[in-house]
């Protein structure tokens, strides 16, 4: 295990007319090696669940433990909590500031006190996992680049703190096609090669279901539902019942059963349902 | 940390003061400053400190909440403060090395510390009980007589309707790049002066570079909307005065010329 929320609760703006609890009695428990997809509704309280994990937000109750440590205990441990886990926010972009992509991105490292070859290795690395030719764009400024390439500069700036966990809100808002499918590829390599533990709010439940093996729901505050991916979009109603939905392919399973086709309605990504759909009308052929 | 500030804040609620007239409540709160100036003695602030009592308790604001709008400003108190009571030549009471504290220092820096605390709890209780958009309103139409000597009254009212929009998604952007660079490791709340003045690059230059293209959006916005200018321009809830508004603007007039007239008649000489 390596993150451990016990009876979280958060409370925006406590003791003034806006107050708004906006965490109540969460408790859950990520354990090394998963790829957690976190969704929910607008306001369901994702972005509030990802800013504890790394100390950003104090609990107003309850406990975050982060590889053994207190995000709200000595201060000294803030920064090797946040070092561990790493957290991009929505539109990470928003945040560069640095002449050079090199700049930018070596400023989790110095922060971190590293020495200047560690700092470029870190540099380096970071901007390979991320597609980005060191070579070629370390002397660029970022803001000269495209959308999707600034917002791959500002998850290097986060990769290159070495973190063990990957925490991401909405990656790919607001990027074309193409960005979008880099972004989803660089994270797959991640978990599948780097070993890397990721959490990924996502409001698509395509990009859920291609990626990740848990799925955590939240609603109002709470954890609605927390369970193995296929098993969560099996309960179609309860998901919508919470604003939310399952994936297109799924859907049309689905629906494609219900017109008397025996298929196998738990295929949630479209590669396995090509497969299936061979697999059916094979079948069907031989009778 | 940042969202703690309240100056310029609104505080909603449907209250006396609240209903009041935007330019009532304008002119209410320039007497209260001109007259914070006429004070030279100590008891008029009494009367200062039982008019502002009374207003937060018609407000219905928590004193606590009026309160923390000093915190911002504690500093720039505390300083001032500390300079007069050294600085203010006089009888000495209390040498400490280079440094005299005398009777005057001690009495003058209190007393500027109280102008600057009511200066600043006066201001805001007009922002905790204004929203934005009717301050803007009163100020453009209290503007609107000095249209024709050439002082440009809408857009005035139109600047500052937009600065005050944007204090709040300003804050909340501050706040959102602040976390954006803690999780990288930066540290916004140690280290001297200097450090920390370094250490605030990686906030400002994002904060700028989004707040000149959220400017830049603003305006095609505005123009898309076929905005020229306030020429002509008709308003769905014209401002009016009524029976209270009347009330308020005498009754704080009398108040505010009394304090002003203490500064020339020993009241209690009267007494």
């Amino acid at each position: 295990m390596i993150i451990k929320i016990e009876g979280l609760s958060y409370i925006y703006n406590q003791n003034t007319p806006f107050e708004m609890k906006a965490l109540d009695n969460v408790n859950l428990v990520i354990n090394e090696g998963e790829f957690i997809g976190l969704i929910g509704h607008t306001g369901s309280g994702k972005s509030t669940l990802v800013q504890h994990l790394n100390g950003l937000i104090k609990p107003t109750s309850g406990k975050v433990i982060v590889d053994g440590m207190d995000t709200s205990g000595d201060k000294k441990d803030l920064l090797k909590i946040r070092q561990k886990v790493g957290l991009v926010f929505q539109y990470p972009e928003h945040q560069l500031f640095e002449e050079t992509i090199y700049k930018d991105i070596a400023f989790g490292p110095i922060n971190l006190g590293l020495k200047e070859e560690e700092v470029n290795q870190r540099v380096k690395k970071a901007m390979e996992s991320v597609g980005l030719s060191y070579e070629k764009l370390k002397d660029r400024s970022p803001f000269e680049l495209s959308g999707g390439q600034k917002r791959r500069v500002a998850i290097a700036g986060v990769l290159a703190m070495n973190p063990k966990v990957l925490v991401l809100d909405e990656p790919t808002a607001g990027l074309d096609p193409r960005g979008r499918d880099e972004i989803l590829g660089r994270l797959k390599k991640l978990y599948e090669e780097e070993n890397m533990t990721i959490i990924l709010v996502s409001h698509s439940m395509e990009e859920i279901a291609m990626l990740v093996n848990r799925i955590i729901v939240m609603h109002k505050g709470k954890v609605a539902m927390d369970g193995k991916t296929r098993d969560i979009f099996k309960e179609q109603s309860k998901l919508e019942e919470l604003g939310l939905g399952i994936p297109q392919i799924t859907q049309f399973m689905r629906e494609y059963r219900m017109k008397g086709n025996q298929v196998d309605d738990t295929v949630i990504t479209v590669e396995e349902a090509k497969n299936e759909l061979i697999k059916y009308l094979r079948r069907k052929g031989n009778d | 940390m940042i969202k703690n500030i309240t100056i310029g804040q609104y505080f909603p609620a449907d209250t006396m003061i609240h209903r009041l007239d935007p330019r009532i409540k304008i002119i209410i709160v320039f007497m209260f400053i001109v007259s914070l100036f006429f004070i030279t003695s100590f008891y008029p602030y009494l009367l200062i400190l039982a008019f502002i009592m009374l207003t937060i308790k018609l407000a219905k604001i928590p004193v606590r909440y009026v309160l923390k709008g000093l915190k911002p400003l504690m500093f720039i108190i505390v300083i001032t403060f500390l300079i007069n009571i050294f600085m203010t030549k006089g009888e000495v009471i209390l040498e400490i090395g280079p440094l005299n504290i005398t009777k005057e220092g001690i009495r003058q820096a209190v007393f500027m510390a109280l102008r600057l605390i009511f200066l600043v709890i006066g201001t805001s209780l007009l922002t905790l009980t204004t929203s934005p958009i009717s301050l803007t309103d009163g100020i453009e139409k209290l503007l609107t007589p000095l249209k024709k000597v050439g002082v440009p009254a809408h857009e005035l009212a139109m600047m500052m309707t937009i600065a005050l929009r944007f204090i709040p998604t300003l804050l909340e952007e501050t706040d959102k790049i602040m976390k954006a660079q803690m999780a990288r490791g930066a540290d916004f709340e140690s280290g001297n002066i200097i450090n920390r003045a370094k250490n605030l690059v990686p906030l400002l230059v994002p904060l700028f570079i989004n707040a000149f293209r959220r400017a830049d959006e603003l305006a095609t916005a505005m123009e898309a909307r076929c905005y020229r200018g306030g020429d002509n321009r008709t308003r769905m809830n014209e401002l009016k005065l009524n029976r209270n508004d009347i009330l308020a603007i005498s009754i704080s007039t009398i108040f505010f010329v009394s304090i002003i007239l203490t500064r020339y008649i020993d009241i209690r000489g009267i007494l």
